[in-house]
């Protein structure tokens, strides 16, 4: 199957890992992963702020890259929502673009819907022997309905302890903007969900958006300056791609 | 149209008022322990519905059925509402709804009126417009009671007094009630219930009008109907000699059989109950029986004007269950005073600016209030879409300042005039790893940095920001397929 890979704009920049994480897996599983270098970003941050007018190019962009592709994987469920949900909204106005929008969206995928779903493969081959606890961040969860598909990839990886995360659906405090234009509530929320993530003992809290995972990531970060040990944000897609070799 | 006003514009831009909210510890205890008990008490009842889904699509359905009927609908239940003895009133905003409520109570002669726990009249500050002419309104709802006693104003739709905690409310009785026994007066509920009870039942009998509002108001029959939890609404109801009804205009319900739909989707929203406890109806006057005087005055104040925006008009939709509050992840860290209105919590943030316009004092403020985490969606009964109405309205605001300088319409044009073109993106991806190299060196094996310049400073106040990489997952692909795939491995993140 012809795979193309969205890397995500946050992902090309700060976690390349991630990317590399998602073209291994699915190699592994014997699929050619293409990269059409055309990408750039979904343009969720614009829309959700307010900016449609400059949030269409990249919907544009977006459907001029990914079109003629059979699948299309992002490791992120809020860009793959923004696409699958608020692209249709957006292009509206557009019937060109709109049909475009339409035709491509039901092959947009996040990758546990691709693994699950559409390869039929829960059991990728990896090895991480942590105990690990998953976030299922509001994107996925409530948009995307991803349900327990990132939970059944990890609990077939070899040696993981997946343990439940208390309160798990719960935002972050994340919510793009939301992050610095309500820095104190976005802090409050944040804090709550540190002490959840550490409670559990866990060594890694994953999850399927690098962007949720920067920001809890960051907190754990700060709380680890002082209490050292604190776990580490990863996304599962890392989890997915690592191996017996390296474990 | 006119726009809204009343107690539905923020003071204070939403950051503002939240910061000084979240000092607040026991606040915070307080609402956690609150909001999650009637969190998991709903998603239990919710979870036995087995046609919950198709209950809430016909909440939607019968409540967009009026919203596109209205005018015809709302003189329908005039008709129907006047043919059984009431009158009916139509005030344009919330100053006139509360001269014609004042001039109908002073009418009576009395100075006392009773209340039922009403949102309409809280929108339209009609207790202080009353105390204005020295007429009392004494709440009789018990949480109503506890923050007019504290002279407070509510924190939340259904629980008002849901920021205070056991102990804090003993203290406001002890302090405020009057006539209360100080000896029987502990912080147990069934006390507390009991000092109310004693103090409120002098207020029943010797009131000769009383105030509601309504939840539901039939056009077909003209019927009015109260869904309250502790029979002081029925109290109120029946009587007084009295009785003033302030109905917003979108509360209409078509038929009588309507009810079936709302009667099943909002107790199990709001307080998860499976049946409302005390479930009032009435139209008009029945001689002999109840007050003998019904007067309904139905308020726009912002709700055409509310209407008159396609996506923004679900939110007229709302029963005020509060279930959006509950499961908020905002709300439940700042509680409803940090929204500055009446309806507080998502839908409060969808509302209040659409009733009184973007303009009114910090009301714009209210869209950005939320992280779009969609909680709110999947409870409301009617399936309001709360993140789809933020969204929009940020949009509206944006549309509204164009043309006037902005720093971060700037900053998000120049970012999609980049990331519209792959060379301009790869250039810009280069400048910020580039730029970021010298703070690697300093952050060592963490690769986590804890200060950055405004406005990112807001960022790194509270969690650590991660650095841009060493390369660019572009830049590994291309590097990948010069070596012809495998070679070049991964970078660990």
């Amino acid at each position: 199957m012809r795979i193309a890979l969205f890397v995500t704009c946050v992902n090309d920049l700060v976690f390349p890992a991630t990317g590399q994480a998602v073209v291994r897996v699915l190699e592994r599983l014997g699929h050619t992963v293409e990269f059409p270098v055309e990408q750039s970003c979904c343009g969720q941050m614009h829309a959700n702020s307010g900016y449609r007018a400059e949030a269409l190019p990249l919907v544009r962009n977006f459907v001029d890259t990914f079109g003629r592709y059979d699948a299309v994987v992002a490791p992120s469920g809020s860009c793959v929502a923004m696409v699958r949900e608020s692209y249709p909204r957006l292009a509206g106005p557009d019937p060109e673009l709109a049909a475009a929008v339409a035709e491509l969206a039901p092959r947009v995928h996040e990758l546990s819907e691709l693994l699950v779903d559409v390869l039929g493969v829960t059991d990728v081959g990896a090895a991480f022997p942590h105990r690990v606890t998953y976030h299922p961040t509001c994107h996925g969860l409530r948009m995307l309905r991803l349900g327990d598909r990132p939970l059944r990839l990890l609990r077939a990886v070899r040696g993981l302890d997946l343990v439940e995360l208390p309160g798990a659906e719960e935002c972050c405090g994340f919510g793009g903007t939301f992050a610095v234009k309500n820095a104190d509530v976005s802090a409050a929320m944040l804090a709550d969900k540190c002490a959840a993530v550490c409670d559990t003992g866990a060594a890694y809290v994953a999850a399927a958006d690098n962007s949720c995972l920067a920001h809890i990531g960051g907190g754990l970060s700060r709380r680890g300056r002082s209490t050292p040990g604190a776990p580490r944000a990863v996304h599962y897609a890392e989890i997915l791609a690592s191996t017996e070799e390296e474990a | 149209m006119t726009t809204g006003t009343g107690n539905i514009v923020a003071p204070l831009p939403f950051p503002t008022a939240a910061r000084r909210e979240l000092a607040d510890g026991q606040l915070r205890a307080n609402l956690r322990r609150a909001t999650h008990t009637i969190r998991d008490k709903r998603l239990r009842v919710v979870g036995e519905v087995p046609d919950w889904p198709a209950l809430r699509r016909s909440g939607a359905a019968i409540k967009d059925d009026v919203l596109a009927r209205l005018p015809e609908l709302l003189e329908q239940f005039e008709a129907a509402a006047t043919a059984a003895g009431a009158t009916v009133h139509w005030a344009r905003d919330a100053t006139e709804a509360c001269t014609l409520v004042t001039e109908l109570v002073q009418r009576t002669g009395s100075t006392e009126v009773v209340k039922v726990k009403s949102m309409a009249t809280q929108e339209i500050g009609l207790n202080e417009a009353l105390a204005e002419v020295g007429i009392e309104a004494v709440e009789t709802d018990l949480a109503e009671l506890i923050v007019q006693l504290a002279d407070d104003t509510p924190s939340h739709i259904l629980v008002p007094a849901i920021h205070y905690n056991r102990r804090q409310i003993r203290d406001i009785f002890a302090s405020r009630m009057p006539g209360v026994d100080l000896d029987k007066l502990t912080d147990d509920p069934p006390a507390l219930a009991e000092a109310a009870r004693r103090h409120l039942r002098a207020k029943f009998l010797s009131a000769k009008v009383a105030i509601s509002g309504a939840n539901f108001a039939v056009a077909e029959t003209g019927t009015l109907v109260v869904v309250e939890s502790e029979g002081n609404g029925r109290m109120c109801l029946t009587l007084p000699e009295t009785l003033i009804s302030v109905v917003g205009v979108e509360k209409l319900l078509p038929t009588f059989r309507d009810l079936e739909v709302f009667l099943q989707l909002l107790p199990r929203s709001s307080t998860g109950e499976r049946m409302n406890p005390y479930t009032s109806l009435w139209t008009g006057v029945t001689p002999g029986d109840g007050p003998q005087t019904l007067h309904i005055v139905l308020v726009d104040n912002g709700r055409t004007e509310t209407l008159a925006d396609p996506v923004g008009r679900q939110a007229l939709r709302c029963i005020r269950c509060s279930a959006c509050l509950n499961v908020c992840p905002v709300y439940e860290r700042v509680g409803g005073h940090a929204y500055g209105s009446v309806y507080p919590g998502p839908i409060g943030a969808i509302l209040s600016p659409q009733m009184t316009g973007p303009d009114a004092g910090a009301n714009r403020t209210l869209p950005y209030a939320s992280t779009l985490c969609g909680a709110c969606f999947d409870a409301c009964p009617v399936r309001i879409d709360i993140p789809e109405v933020l969204v929009h309205l940020r949009q509206r605001g944006v549309d509204a300042r164009r043309g006037r300088p902005s720093a971060e319409r700037t900053a998000m044009r120049a970012l999609a005039w980049t990331m519209r073109d792959r060379r301009r993106y790869a250039a810009a991806l280069r400048a910020a790893r580039r730029g970021a190299a010298p703070l690697r060196l300093v952050t060592g094996a963490r690769g986590q940095v804890r200060r950055l310049p405004w406005p990112l400073s807001a960022w790194t106040a509270s969690r650590d920001a991660p650095l841009p990489a060493g390369r660019t997952f572009r830049d590994w692909w291309a590097g990948r397929d010069r070596t012809g795939g495998e070679g070049t491995g991964g970078d660990r993140g």
